[in-house]
């Protein structure tokens, strides 16, 4: 095809777009590096030079280890469930079944919600005297701190995040599930295999890669969470539902402690970033392909 | 046959009913507790679902207290401003990294793939100042006070991504017959291109609508005026407001609901189909 285009034409179209990036994300992005090496505890308009200084007090305190602990455990909980349960909806739902777009409706209506709705909702339900406890004390056990005890808080906060998530990786399992061809589930019922034994040899393995992208794009989201813990906990009691995003949050606009908080974003995006990478070349290589 | 049929299904109907339930148990709970009235105590044991002193009170006692208009008004200004200028912007960039040959093209594509990898949450800090220094904050003005909540946003490597499949998907010859026609290069671009990829458009628009309308940590970051309170920022404050009224923040919870609930149900095959997999941001 001959070239109708003039020399700077691609140049004009990229323009507007690569300003916005370059202003809102790629200064931001370098300056987060610099900011780590500044102190600005004293004042926030005479930064100090101190090198590794925030990192070496980063690495000394207590939260910021209970932190990055919590953001594992908000990992290990919500990631697994977050890559199975989904897909095991989305296989029921895959059935030629009465009722599919209303249950897919009704799942999805959660992705949907504003988190901060959503988070206000749950507030509601843990209540001391709440539903959930009538239904604990209706077991004769204790009423239980859903939000205000520090062994429970950060799991009541888990249970929303993966409550919101169920409807949307469930979508992406269904438009997955579509592509499995139906010939091996025929090949299935004549040799009379199993709802399960059916899946676990013939989907499962089909539907692998989808697998994955699910795990990594959930571990991704549920190091970044922020709003849940914002309404519900702040990050309490006794910082045991404080996870790494609501610690620069905290440290940078209620501390005004700009290095420290970018000492401690720097090592979010180190995290996410390696996550990410395993993301666009293992499992969207395609979507990305140049 | 078809009584078979459905007997071999109920299991499968009792898991999905029992998963749709609990997905929408939490918002059943704060309607039943936004229309008791104060004869009703809601922290009953047993809880009653059904209000006994049932009453519309709480909508109106929040709706006069709460500006739900202005906060309305400012989220669909936010998000309609950041939905135009993502079609435009990627648009524009995903035209000439998919039919275009130039130099610097690879490093201005994995520049873009770039900031797919890096969480805004990492960068927000220096995003801030740089927000601040560029004076677009609502104590300058309004106008800049949304601009300051639109612009980090305008443009996402998601969107250019998108919009550049979709122009590869158009056939060559399209740009060819214009171009004898005696378009050039813009017109191809707005006239022949444009109206080709409008399905890819409206998936844009809608999901970075949907991401634009449930922002919450960017402008409770910005944002210092309550006459520029968004949706999710005005009812967080619902909190403080009533601290202990249960029954109102209720009211406010789910007034805040129906546009985006609207929105959603006119819209569901975009969200449900399955066809636009992945395409919120998480």
């Amino acid at each position: 095809m001959f070239k109708y285009y003039g020399k700077y034409a691609p140049y004009l179209f990229l323009l507007p777009a690569f300003v916005l990036l370059v202003i809102f994300f790629f200064i931001p992005f370098f300056q987060t590096f610099a900011l780590s090496f500044n102190d600005y505890s004293s004042s926030i308009y005479l930064p100090i030079f101190v090198g590794i200084e925030n990192y070496i007090k980063l690495f000394k305190n207590p939260v910021f280890y209970k932190v990055l602990l919590n953001t594992f455990i908000y990992l290990i909980v919500a990631v697994p469930i977050l890559a199975i349960f989904p897909l095991f909806l989305a296989v029921l739902i895959n059935q030629k079944i009465r009722g599919v777009t209303i249950y897919k409706i009704l799942i999805y209506l959660p992705v949907i919600v504003s988190i901060v709705v959503a988070a206000i909702a749950f507030k509601w339900l843990y209540a001391e005297q709440g539903i959930l406890n009538y239904f604990v004390t209706m077991f004769e056990l204790e009423p239980i701190g859903w939000l205000t005890d520090p062994n429970w808080a950060i799991y009541s906060v888990i249970i929303v995040t993966i409550w919101k998530g169920i409807g949307y990786y469930m979508i992406i399992y269904l438009a997955a599930l579509m592509s499995v061809p139906n010939e091996l589930y025929e090949a299935c019922d004549i040799d009379g295999a199993g709802f399960f034994q059916k899946h676990l040899t013939v989907t499962i393995p089909h539907i692998m890669p989808t697998i994955a992208l699910v795990t990594t794009i959930s571990a991704i989201s549920a190091m970044k969470v922020f709003a849940e813990i914002y309404v519900m906990t702040k990050g309490g009691p006794l910082n045991s539902s404080k996870t790494i995003v609501y610690y620069i949050y905290e440290r940078a606009f209620e501390n005004l402690d700009l290095g420290f908080a970018s000492a401690m974003a720097v090592v979010l995006l180190v995290i996410v970033m390696a996550f990410s990478i395993i993301n666009i070349f293992c499992f969207e290589r395609n979507k990305y392909q140049i | 046959m078809k009584l078979s049929l459905k007997n071999k299904h109920y299991i499968s109907h009792i898991i999905l009913i029992t998963v749709s339930l609990l997905s929408i148990f939490p918002f059943i709970w704060l309607i039943s507790t936004s229309l008791k009235g104060g004869g009703e105590n809601i922290f009953a044991y047993p809880p009653v679902i059904i209000p006994k002193d049932f009453t519309w009170d709480n909508y109106i006692g929040v709706w006069k207290r709460v500006n739900f208009i202005g906060y309305f008004i400012n989220s669909m200004i936010v998000a309609g401003g950041t939905v135009l200028l993502n079609l435009i912007l990627s648009s524009l960039a995903g035209y000439p990294l998919a039919r275009m040959e130039f130099r610097g093209k690879k490093i201005s594509f994995f520049a873009i793939l770039a900031t797919i990898m890096v969480p805004f949450q990492a960068i927000m800090l220096p995003v801030y100042l740089i927000t601040l220094k560029l004076h677009l904050t609502d104590n300058i003005s309004d106008l800049a006070g949304y601009l300051g909540m639109i612009l980090p946003f305008a443009v996402s490597a998601f969107g250019i991504f998108l919009m550049r499949q979709a122009f590869m998907g158009i056939p060559r010859e399209m740009e060819e017959a214009a171009i004898i026609d005696g378009c050039n290069v813009f017109q191809v671009f707005l006239k022949v291109l444009l109206p080709m990829v409008k399905p890819s458009l409206a998936v844009l628009a809608i999901f970075t609508f949907i991401g634009s309308w449930g922002e919450f940590l960017w402008p409770s970051i910005v944002l210092t005026k309550e006459n520029l309170y968004t949706l999710p920022v005005g009812v967080n404050n619902l909190q403080g407001m009533f601290s202990s009224n249960w029954r109102y923040i209720a009211a406010g919870s789910i007034l805040s609901t129906i546009p985006i609930l609207i929105f959603f149900l006119a819209m569901q095959r975009y969200f449900i189909s399955g066809e636009n997999e992945g395409a919120v941001k998480g």
